[in-house]
């Protein structure tokens, strides 16, 4: 990068892009070479997420001032009195406060609003995430040339498991000990892949980090794979990211062209290969058997385990499988070490994790907080309370897959033993905050409908259960529920738990069981009333006779 | 996304130069699917039929991944195809009242084309845009925190 006195920075995110970030950006461009500023002001795009009907944004740095909605009429005297004269546009100026992401985190650390903690995000929004240098600069790479040089792959499984990583996906599995799995597995060809299959409802932490950061991926990856002594590694990106499949596109082009993939990495002999393989659309897919069968040209159904892909993965070898998220941590960690990370969040669940922040709350949107963070602290700080003053009823935590939970829990710690401790699921991250508005029942039904759709049809728990999971909430939101049907949805939820080949079809049943356990009155209140709280569900196969 | 249902020996040449070019291994059948699909709007059975000789896998194979997948159709589609976001996050923040000013506007509901074939109109998992829920994509286009009442505007867009 060359040394310039200004950067500016447009932001590129699909909203501002809708909103004309194109156009701002070119009459910026002709503005300061109108002024003969291209030497001293550096011009590019960044892809962040910011309050939307403020997109597109301007930023200017060093001086942090955020210009926004600003279009390209806008520009002409932004450049002239900010760039050319040094006085700050006020008119136009807003307020770090009125956005999320990457950007209230920069002016945060001028003091003005309460600092996340960026390990995952680090680069997002900061660098062009489709020019390599620019990564490296900021550290980038630096991880795997430590790791070739200076380690072996005990030493580097070592640093991963003491710092306590646990995968990111959902489940929380330690990620050292899955490699120290593939490791120890002998075979003549193992593979890396990194699961950005990202369907669950309500999550997009991992599309920001292949749009933004790519390049973290790449080198993650890669230090995965001397690990465990894999030379090739797939990346799966579900079908509908189109601009994250061609960033990382572009990144890995890149990387070959700089000798950073490819045979003989660092003249240490080691060899790694990457592919991209588009998912087609399917949630399932996210399931790491069902994304390898994926990734074989079949359809997305899971295999059944044990054997496990550690041992028997993608064409039968040993395979690593990581989510984006656990993944853009291990760079970090090699960097810094393990006792760093550990001393960021909780014992049990140390580092970050990336929440989206979603529903009835006033900001949404995307932070990255320690480990053990609570509902409230995040609604309160974040989310800037509830919208419209409404009171929070309750929390979807985790995408479809997560759970319903009660605003009574609002205090738990978010980590992965305090959650599984008060029998809820942390999931992806995803948090739908809900206020007295949305009916519980209302919301089962689509989570339901969600699953009964995206069952792969393999086994007959998931597939047979969930339609009629569905169809029973269905009756209850039209009024024609009996009390025998909330027996029938309890047994349901745990049949679906117990009975069902995998993942999906083993937490598909938890809207059921927690809308019963935390909001039973509620749910009753269909039943024997006909009567729906909240007026949102029709009631309409109960007829109300009116005596004239 | 314009489908053209082209002449028999088009597919077919498609078909194959598609193949020669990423290659006969099972691996790549779902890449080529996609590519089919976004050529054709749809996968034909004459388009399975040539991959059936060119790749040598049972068209039973390539009919059942070609229909487990979303992105996938083997039923030809209107000229502009609308996916409505139905997951929970876009319904908490007012989907509902959109989807059903969508079914009225069109006349349509999920999986329908219309008799002109201008719109088809699909109902869809999470797209990822949460953030400015609810979401609905016209062909290519997202459209973010939509109200029924701009679903008359934006479906006027479309010729």
């Amino acid at each position: 990068m060359k040394a310039t006195r200004s950067m500016v920075l447009v932001s590129s995110d699909p909203e501002s892009m809708d909103r004309g970030a194109l156009d701002v950006f070119n009459a910026l461009q002709q503005q300061i070479a109108a002024f003969g500023l291209q030497e001293e002001i550096s011009l590019s795009m960044i892809s962040d997420v910011s309050k939307r009907t403020l997109n597109p944004l301007v930023l200017v740095y060093p001086d942090a001032v955020i210009y926004g909605a600003v279009t390209p009429e806008d520009v002409p005297h932004i450049v002239e009195e900010h760039l050319y004269k040094g006085r700050v546009v006020e008119e136009k100026q807003i307020s770090a406060y009125d956005l999320t992401g990457r950007i209230a985190w920069l002016s945060a650390r001028k003091g003005t609003l309460p600092a996340e903690n960026r390990i995952v995000l680090k680069n997002v929004g900061l660098i062009d995430p489709e020019n390599i240098d620019e990564y490296i600069i900021n550290e980038g790479y630096e991880a795997l040339g430590t790791v070739l040089k200076d380690m072996t792959p005990e030493e580097t499984i070592a640093v991963i498991k003491n710092s306590g990583l646990r995968g990111r996906g959902g489940a929380g599995f330690p990620t050292g000990l899955k490699w120290q799995f593939v490791a120890a597995t002998k075979g003549d060809k193992k593979y890396v892949i990194c699961n950005a299959d990202e369907s669950e409802p309500g999550t997009f932490k991992d599309r920001l980090v292949l749009e933004g950061d790519p390049h973290a991926i790449i080198e993650a990856m890669m230090i995965a794979a001397y690990a465990v002594n894999a030379d090739e590694g797939f990346v799966y990106i579900r079908g509908e990211y189109g601009l994250a499949i061609s960033r990382m596109q572009k990144a890995i082009e890149q990387a070959r062209r700089y000798g950073l993939l490819g045979e003989n990495i660092f003249g240490t002999g080691f060899s790694f290969d990457l592919h991209i393989h588009a998912g087609a659309g399917a949630y399932i897919c996210g399931e790491e058997t069902a994304l390898i069968e994926s990734i074989e040209g079949n359809r997305g159904e899971p295999r059944s385990r044990p054997p496990y892909p550690t041992t028997k993965g993608l064409w039968q070898k040993p395979t690593v499988v990581n989510n984006v998220e656990t993944l853009a941590n291990i760079p970090a960690i090699i960097r810094n070490g393990a006792d760093w990370y550990k001393s960021i969040g909780t014992p049990s669940s140390p580092g970050t994790k990336v929440y989206t922040i979603l529903g009835n709350v006033t900001v949404t949107g995307l932070i990255e907080v320690p480990m053990g963070i609570t509902l409230r602290e995040v609604i309160a700080i974040y989310a800037k309370g509830m919208k419209d003053g409404g009171n929070l009823k309750l929390a979807q935590t985790g995408g479809s897959s997560g759970s319903i939970i009660p605003a009574s829990l609002q205090d738990t710690p978010m980590d992965f033993d305090s959650f599984s401790k008060a029998g809820v699921s942390l999931g992806s991250g995803a948090l739908l905050i809900g206020d007295e508005n949305v009916c519980v029942v209302d919301l089962a039904k689509v989570l339901l409908n969600f699953f009964q759709f995206e069952s792969c049809g393999k086994c007959n728990p998931c597939r047979i259960g969930n339609k009629r999971a569905y169809e029973t909430l269905v009756n209850i939101s039209e009024g024609v529920g009996t009390l025998k049907d909330l027996t029938d949805m309890q047994m349901l939820s745990k049949q679906l738990y117990e009975l069902s080949n995998c993942g999906l079809g083993q937490t598909a049943g938890s809207p059921l069981y927690d809308i019963l356990s935390h909001f039973r009155a509620e749910v009753e209140a269909h039943v024997k009333l006909k009567v729906c709280p909240t007026g949102v569900c029709p009631m309409s196969g109960h007829r109300v006779y009116q005596i004239v | 996304m314009k489908v053209e249902v082209k002449e028999g020996q088009d597919v077919r040449q498609l078909v194959r130069s598609l193949v020669k070019d990423k290659g006969y291994e099972k691996a790549e059948l779902i890449p080529i699917l996609q590519d089919i699909n976004s050529a054709l709007g749809y996968i034909s059975d004459e388009a399975i039929q040539e991959l059936t000789e060119q790749m040598k896998i049972p068209s039973s194979h390539i009919y059942s991944v070609a229909t487990f997948y979303r992105m996938l159709s083997t039923e030809p589609r209107g000229r502009h195809v609308i996916q409505f976001c139905e997951s929970a996050p876009c319904h908490v923040a007012g989907g509902r009242l959109v989807w059903q000013k969508l079914q009225q506007e069109l006349g349509l509901t999920s999986g329908e084309t219309s008799e002109d074939e201008k719109w088809s109109l699909l109902t869809t998992s999470c797209l990822g845009v949460c953030g400015v829920g609810p979401v609905m994509v016209v062909d290519h286009d997202i459209y973010g925190n939509v109200t029924a009442e701009q679903v008359p505007g934006i479906l006027s867009n479309y010729k």
